[in-house]
C-alpha cells in the first residue's frame, strides 16, 4: 500500500497549482476557525480572570449570580453561617467592585478593586515588587502589572492616585495568571479599606470564599450552603457558569459558533471544489489505474490518503498561521484576548477531518463509477 | 498446435436501451493462441475496441462469456477481476494514458505497485524492461519529454512489466508515423511476443497487417472473416 499511497502523493502534490489551492483552501479555513475559537477562549478565559487568579476552592455567591463583575452583596450573617459549616477549615470574605480612580496626572481611569480579607489576605497575588504586608499600610494598594497597568500611568510603588477622594499609595506591584476582560486595571487592597473607599449597598461581601479541609466534604458544603439559599460553587463549576453566561446569555458563543460554521463552511467549498476538480482532472488516470488492475478498494485507500495528506498539512499550516498572528499580535497588542487550547485544535481537527472526509467521498463516488472501458476506448 | 490463450463464446454487446439500443457486437465467437499475434481489423465503429475490451475484463457483455485457462473471467468477483486484469492482462492503450506527472520509470512500475511490490525492487525492474524497450537512459524524465514513439514503448514496457499471458494494444499506430509505427510493430514481434503470450491488436492500419498471425475481420458488430497475416492474407 506504501507504494500507491507515492503514486497517490506524486499525482498530487506535482499538480502544483491544485495542490495549492488546496492547501491555501484547507489552511484558510483552519485558520479562520481557530483564531474565532481562540479569541472565543481567550475572552472566557478573561471573563472569569478573578475566578482564576484569586484561586479559592469554593466561591458562595447568590444563585443569581452569572459572572464576576454582577455581583449581588451577601448579608455578613452568611459568612458567619458558612464558617459553622462542617468541614469548612476557614471562610473569607472577598470585596469585588469597580472604581474611578483618578490619577497623579488627573486623568481619570475606570479600575477593578478587589478587597482580600484582612486577616488572611487570602487570594492574595503574587508581588513582582513591594512586600504584601504593605497592604496594611495606611492607603496601601497593589496594582496588577497586567495589559493594563499603563492606563494606570505605568505607577511605580509610592505612586498616588485619588479613589472617591481617598488618597491611595501604591505599595506592591504584582503579577497575575490572566488579565480581565474588559480593559480597565485592577487593584488590591485590603476588605475593609475597600468597603470603605468605594460607595456599597447595605451588604458588602461579594463572594464568600471557603478552603475545605478536604476535597471529599465539598458536596456536603455545597448542599448545606444550598439549603441556606445561595449557591457554592467550586472553581471550575464558577468558570463554567460565568462562561455559560457569555457563550449563550450575550450572543457571544451564538456569534463565534456562526464565525466558526462560515469558516467550515468555506473551508469546505475550497478544497472540496478544488479536490473534486482535482479527481475529475485526474479521471483518466484513475480509469487507466482500474483498467491496469487496480482494485476498487486500492483507488479509495489513495484517495483517501490524497485527502487526508492535503487536509492535515493544510491542518498544519493553518495552526502555525494563527499560533503565529496570535503571538504578534499579542506582542504588539497586549490586551488582545486568544487563546488556542486543545478543544480549538480538537474542533479544527474534526472540521478538518469532515472536509476530508467530504472531499473524499465526493471523489471516491466519482472514481468507482467510472468505466474502465471509457479509458480503454479512447 | 499451440494452446488457447482465450476464447470467446458468443459474445454479445449492445448500448443504450429501447429505440436507442444499439449493438456493438452481435454474438462473436473466436480464440486466440498462445504465441499467436492476432489482429481485429474493421472499420471504425465495427466493434473491434468493444470485443476486446470484453475479452480483457473491462467491459462486461450483454451475453456469451470469455474463457482464460477454462473459467469465465465474467463470473469473477469485481476484485478477482480486477486482479485478473492486472496479472494476466497487459493493455497499451491507444493514447498511451501515461501518468504525466510520475517520471517514465513510475509509470512503467505501476503495475507492480499495484502488486504491493517494494517501491525500489518495483523501479528496479521498471528500469529493466525500459531497457528492453530502449528507453533506460529516459527512465527519470516524465513522458511529455519523450516523442510519440517513445511513449508507446513505455506505454509497453508498462503493459509487459508484470509478464502478463495476454497481450492488447488498441490501434498502437494511430499516434505514429509509418515507419514508426511499422519498428514499434517489429520490436512487438519480435521481442515481446512468445509462445507464452498472445497478442490481441485492434486497429486498422493495414500498413502492419504483414506482422500478423491471424486478422480477424468485423464489421458491424459481426465477424465478417478470419484470414492469415502477412502480405495478402489467406482467408
Amino acid at each position: 500500500m506504501v507504494g500507491l499511497f507515492r503514486i497517490g502523493y506524486k499525482l498530487l502534490v506535482n499538480d502544483r497549482g491544485k495542490f495549492a489551492a488546496l492547501i491555501v483552501g484547507i489552511t484558510f479555513a483552519v485558520f479562520l476557525m481557530i483564531m474565532m475559537t481562540s479569541m472565543f477562549s481567550g475572552i472566557l478565559r478573561r471573563s472569569a480572570a478573578t475566578v482564576t487568579n484569586v484561586g479559592a476552592t469554593l466561591w458562595v455567591m447568590d444563585p443569581a449570580v452569572n459572572n464576576v463583575l454582577s455581583t449581588i452583596p451577601l448579608p455578613s450573617c452568611i459568612l458567619d453561617a458558612v464558617r459553622s459549616i462542617e468541614g469548612v477549615k476557614y471562610a473569607v470574605p472577598l470585596y469585588s467592585g469597580a472604581a474611578l480612580i483618578k490619577r497623579g496626572d488627573g486623568v481619570y481611569q475606570a479600575a477593578s478593586v478587589i478587597g482580600l480579607d484582612d486577616s488572611s489576605l487570602f487570594g492574595r497575588p503574587e508581588l513582582e515588587q513591594g512586600n504584601i504586608e504593605d497592604i496594611y499600610a495606611e492607603n496601601g494598594f497593589i496594582v496588577v502589572h497586567d495589559a493594563e497597568f499603563r492606563k494606570l500611568g505605568n505607577p511605580t510603588i509610592g505612586s498616588e492616585f485619588e479613589l472617591n477622594d481617598h488618597r491611595g499609595v501604591v505599595v506592591g506591584i504584582a503579577k497575575v495568571a490572566t488579565s480581565g476582560l474588559f480593559g480597565i486595571p485592577t487593584l488590591y487592597t485590603t476588605y475593609n479599606r475597600a468597603i470603605q473607599y468605594i460607595p456599597n449597598a447595605r451588604f458588602t461581601t461579594s463572594y464568600i470564599l471557603i478552603e475545605p479541609k478536604s476535597t471529599s466534604v465539598v458536596p456536603h458544603i455545597q448542599a448545606v450552603v444550598k439549603q441556606l439559599g445561595y449557591d457554592a460553587l467550586t472553581r471550575d463549576e464558577f468558570i463554567q457558569r460565568i462562561s455559560r453566561f457569555y457563550m449563550y446569555q450575550t450572543g457571544l458563543g451564538t456569534n463565534v459558533l456562526l464565525m466558526a460554521v462560515i469558516s467550515f463552511v468555506v473551508g469546505l467549498s475550497i478544497s472540496g471544489q478544488t479536490f473534486y476538480t482535482f479527481i475529475l482532472e485526474n479521471l483518466e488516470r484513475f480509469g487507466a489505474l482500474k483498467a491496469i488492475g487496480a482494485r476498487g478498494s486500492q483507488l479509495i485507500a489513495m484517495i483517501l490518503f490524497q485527502a487526508s495528506f492535503a487536509a492535515l498539512m493544510g491542518y498544519g499550516l493553518g495552526i502555525g498561521l494563527s499560533t503565529l498572528l496570535i503571538h504578534i499580535a499579542q506582542l504588539r497588542l497586549p490586551s488582545y484576548a486568544a487563546m488556542t487550547t486543545y478543544s480549538n485544535l480538537g474542533s479544527a481537527f474534526v472540521m478538518v477531518l469532515i472536509i476530508a472526509a467530504v472531499s473524499s467521498y465526493v471523489g471516491i463516488r466519482k472514481v468507482l463509477r467510472i468505466e474502465p472501458f471509457d479509458i480503454f476506448r479512447g | 498446435m499451440s494452446a488457447v490463450a482465450v476464447r470467446a463464446n458468443e459474445l454479445v454487446k449492445w448500448f443504450g436501451e429501447g429505440d436507442a439500443k444499439t449493438f456493438a457486437v452481435r454474438g462473436v465467437s473466436f480464440e486466440a493462441n498462445f504465441g499467436e499475434m492476432l489482429y481485429v481489423e474493421g472499420p471504425s465503429g465495427s466493434g473491434k475496441t468493444t470485443l476486446l475490451s470484453m475479452i480483457s475484463g473491462i467491459l462486461r457483455p450483454n451475453s456469451g462469456s470469455v474463457t482464460v485457462q477454462g473459467r469465465d473471467i465474467w463470473n469473477l468477483p469485481a476484485d478477482q477481476l480486477a486482479d485478473f486484469r492486472l496479472n494476466r492482462i497487459g493493455f497499451v492503450f491507444q493514447d498511451y494514458h501515461l501518468f504525466p506527472r510520475l517520471t517514465t520509470a513510475e509509470n512503467v512500475a505501476i503495475p507492480l505497485i499495484l502488486r504491493k511490490r517494494d517501491w525500489d525492487e518495483s523501479l528496479k525492474q521498471a528500469q529493466r524492461y525500459l531497457e528492453i524497450v530502449g528507453l533506460r537512459e529516459r527512465a527519470q524524465l516524465p513522458p511529455v519529454k519523450l516523442s510519440g514513439g517513445e511513449q508507446q514503448r513505455v506505454a509497453i514496457a508498462r503493459a509487459i512489466v508484470s509478464a502478463p499471458d495476454i497481450l492488447i494494444f488498441d490501434e498502437p499506430t494511430a499516434s505514429l508515423d509509418g515507419d514508426t509505427g511499422k519498428r514499434i510493430l517489429e520490436f512487438i514481434k519480435k521481442e515481446i511476443l512468445n509462445e507464452k503470450r498472445s497478442i490481441l491488436v485492434v486497429t486498422h492500419d493495414s500498413r502492419i497487417f504483414p506482422f500478423a498471425d491471424r486478422i480477424i475481420r468485423m464489421e458491424d458488430g459481426k465477424i465478417t472473416g478470419i484470414v492469415n497475416g502477412g502480405a495478402g492474407g489467406e482467408e
